[in-house]
């Protein structure tokens, strides 16, 4: 949190001196961030942010938009959706056209809503929701919003991309997710195309953990060598994640390890050298595609930040969103959050590797390119120091992860 | 048979970690009235300290160094802070120790950082020993069970054979009268709380690389630790030490077993559907509230029997 401050003041400071005055004078276009800075999620919050400041570096060097900078305003929301609801409170009070938070649907779920109603009662002063990873199928279709825009894939599109990535020689699969809006949204998608796609595979465990509250994995362990199972299948992240995979390379188990977010932060720490070849990853991006593609660019994007940065460079997605916003701003030509939404309806844009991205209109998701990443040695970039990393597996482009909706979106007047 | 073997196993290694943690508290607590919010702190303090202590001379040496440092810590806490702040009264210490807590916290984030740090198992260690039905049975598991094993007989003979332990037996039950007896009250307490803190920071050194380095590692082991202190009972070290092994197995075989209220209410010939009142909590399988029942203990134990287990004074 402390430190976060001090780096809006510090690129605050650098603003200043590189626009001598100039970009005072015209103000920045601000972009409040709300996730947790502090807590037991608070290394998931803080990656966050470290990777964004990099991108709004970046971007604003590129320009910005309408010859204004991006800035970063972050407030800490302890996991908590009520101190979530009240950075957006500070965020509309200074009349800011952004909001982005990123872990926890939970926190989505409240952040729409109160969104929603802002918006409804002041609509000379509104606000734009950026979803930087709040993925629970919902947001997007029963409790979509049309000033809620989501830009990493929802849990039906990755967990389709899990499944498919599964080997067939795997036919016995044990599933276990953490217990609130994202895990069991998780659990029920990951069953949706299991069945769809692979009838032939059995699911031996399902089960869902307390959100958080796990020290020692083992007990699970012990439980699903019980079960036979060749695959664990999982959307735990943070400690969650961390621990439970810690425990399977422990005890030694013959699994494999399909997870959502084994790449983040602390991860490949928590996995160490046992978990060669074993752990895979669906994932938006890893620091060895752009090596692997021969993008020489984005290959230099990435290692700017790792020569600054203890940690991997995995938010190729933010980029995305920063140049979605680039692009909208300039398209309205205003920062009016009302123009700037309609702006960023089906607006297409080919992200930094060089694929096709696109927002779609009817739910406001992102439609983009994922990968899934197979934790290994031998790779160009290492993750963290352990001597492994990230190698793409599978490539999956934007129209196959282009699954239908069932939003029924809210439009704003004409007015 | 299998997996109850292999989870016994599982049990003991986090109840013996939990009485590490918790031996220490149970005597401050219980000598000096101080709820200690910090103590699992000083457990996070272990585990850093012997991370960077590991990267310079071995793991060894931080063995020994890491705790004697956390113990010197506490020595100076309770010299220079809690003494101050006990004419205030016990809701002072206990605010005290709380803030401690966070101030520690961040201390810890700003010296190491928010993401987890590669403090790792050493080598000598790092194999597995045995295997049981197929499932490694980790070298490092068995080394903690050793050295808790050690401390809790270190702790018992120091307490019941030792001249400074038969004075701090007394001033555990009779506080008042040890201090009016003529002995120095005070420099036993600065001895038991830099013990309690040195305990705790062994716990760390062996856990820390047991579990994952980071600094949310107190926030999550503190409030298990007050539980086994309270279902312990104040005063009593065997109390203590049956409530951690008895946490750790219950938190273990809890997730076992695949089993919720409506299975119970089945066998007495009672159906629940969807439709039947509180059908929600009934099927709740206990996997899924096995990192509650200690708390759900600890309320029953506390309305029913409010000394604890083995307690010899009321909590």
């Amino acid at each position: 949190m402390l430190q976060g401050k001090w780096f809006s003041a510090l690129f605050g400071i650098v603003f200043a001196i590189a626009g001598g005055g100039h970009a005072l004078a015209q103000g920045t276009i601000k972009v409040a961030y709300t996730d947790p800075l502090s807590g037991p999620f608070a290394q998931v919050g803080d990656a966050n942010l470290k990777q964004m400041q990099y991108i709004i570096d970046y971007i604003n060097a590129k320009g910005g938009a309408l010859g204004k900078k991006f800035e970063l305003v972050p407030f800490d929301n302890k996991s908590q959706p009520s101190d979530a609801l009240i950075a957006l409170k500070s965020a509309t009070d200074q009349n800011m056209p952004f909001i982005m938070q990123c872990s926890g649907s939970n926190i989505a779920a409240a952040l729409i809503d109160g969104v929603n109603k802002h918006n409804d009662r002041n609509p000379d002063n509104r606000i734009i929701y950026l979803n930087c990873g709040a993925v629970a199928t919902e947001l997007t279709n029963e409790q979509c919003s049309f000033w809620h825009f989501r830009f990493d894939l929802h849990v039906g599109m990755k967990a389709e991309v899990m499944v498919r990535a599964l080997p067939k020689d795997v036919t016995k699969v044990y599933l276990i997710n953490q217990d609130y809006l994202f895990g069991q949204s998780v659990q029920r998608e990951v069953k949706n195309y299991l069945g769809k796609l692979r009838p032939d595979v059995q699911v031996v465990g399902d089960e869902l953990i307390p959100l958080g509250k796990i020290k020692d994995f083992s007990p699970y362990l012990t439980k699903i060598k019980a079960s036979g199972a060749q695959a664990l299948l999982t959307g735990n992240w943070g400690p969650d994640m961390n621990l439970l995979i810690k425990a399977g390379v422990d005890a030694g188990a013959d699994l494999r390890y399909y997870t959502f977010y084994a790449h983040l932060a602390g991860g490949p720490t928590a996995i160490g050298v046992g978990g060669d070849n074993r752990v895979l990853a669906v994932m938006s991006f890893g620091e060895n595609v752009a090596p692997e593609i021969g993008n020489k660019e984005a290959e230099a994007f990435t290692k700017g930040f790792r020569d600054k940065h203890k940690f991997d460079f995995s938010a190729a997605g933010f980029r995305t969103i920063f140049e979605y916003l680039q692009a909208a701003v300039t398209k309205a030509n205003s920062v009016d959050p009302t123009k700037i939404a309609l702006a960023m309806e089906d607006l297409q844009v080919k992200d930094f590797l060089g694929f096709d991205t696109k927002m779609r209109k009817e739910d406001h998701q992102i439609i983009s390119e994922y990968f899934v990443g197979i934790f290994k040695k031998g790779v160009k970039y290492e993750a963290e120091g352990t001597g492994l990393g990230w190698a793409t597996s599978a490539t999956i482009l934007a129209k196959d992860v282009d699954q239908p909706n069932t939003c029924k979106m809210k439009r704003p007047s004409a007015s | 048979m299998e997996v109850f073997v292999v989870s016994l196993l599982n049990g003991l290694v986090y109840g013996m970690l939990l009485f590490m943690l918790a031996s220490g508290l149970t005597l401050i607590l219980s000598m000096m009235g101080v709820l200690n919010f910090a103590h699992a702190s000083a457990y996070m303090l272990g585990a850093y300290f012997a991370y960077t202590i590991s990267q310079y001379i071995g793991f060894w040496p931080a063995l020994i160094i890491a705790p004697v440092l956390c113990g010197l810590i506490g020595a100076g806490i309770e010299m220079w802070g809690l003494r101050r702040v006990h004419q205030n009264g016990h809701i002072a210490e206990l605010l005290f120790t709380f803030g401690l807590a966070l101030l520690i916290e961040k201390g810890v984030q700003m010296t190491w950082g928010l993401l987890p740090v590669p403090y790792r198992v050493p080598e000598l260690l790092d194999f597995p020993l045995f295997k049981i039905y197929g499932t490694q049975f980790p070298a490092y598991r068995a080394f903690m069970l050793l050295i808790s094993a050690l401390m809790f007989g270190a702790i018992w003979l120091g307490l019941t054979r030792t001249r400074i332990g038969l004075v701090i037996q007394a001033a555990l039950t009779h506080p008042d009268m040890a201090s009016a007896l003529g002995h120095n009250v005070p420099r036993i307490f600065t001895l038991v709380f830099a013990a309690g803190t040195a305990l705790a920071g062994l716990a760390g050194v062996i856990g820390g690389n047991y579990q994952v380095t980071e600094p949310a590692m107190a926030f999550t082991m503190g409030p298990i630790v007050f539980v086994v202190v309270v279902f312990g009972g104040l005063g009593s070290l065997s109390g203590c030490f049956i409530a951690s092994i008895l946490m750790g197995l219950i938190q273990t075989f809890a997730v076992v077993f695949d089993v919720s209220l409506a299975d119970l209410l089945a066998k007495f010939g009672f159906v629940v559907t969807s439709s039947t009142p509180f059908a929600e909590i009934l099927t709740v399988t206990l996997p899924r509230i096995g990192a509650l029942l200690p708390f759900l203990m600890m309320v029953l134990i506390l309305v029913f029997r409010p000394r604890g287990l083995m307690g010899t004074r009321d909590t």
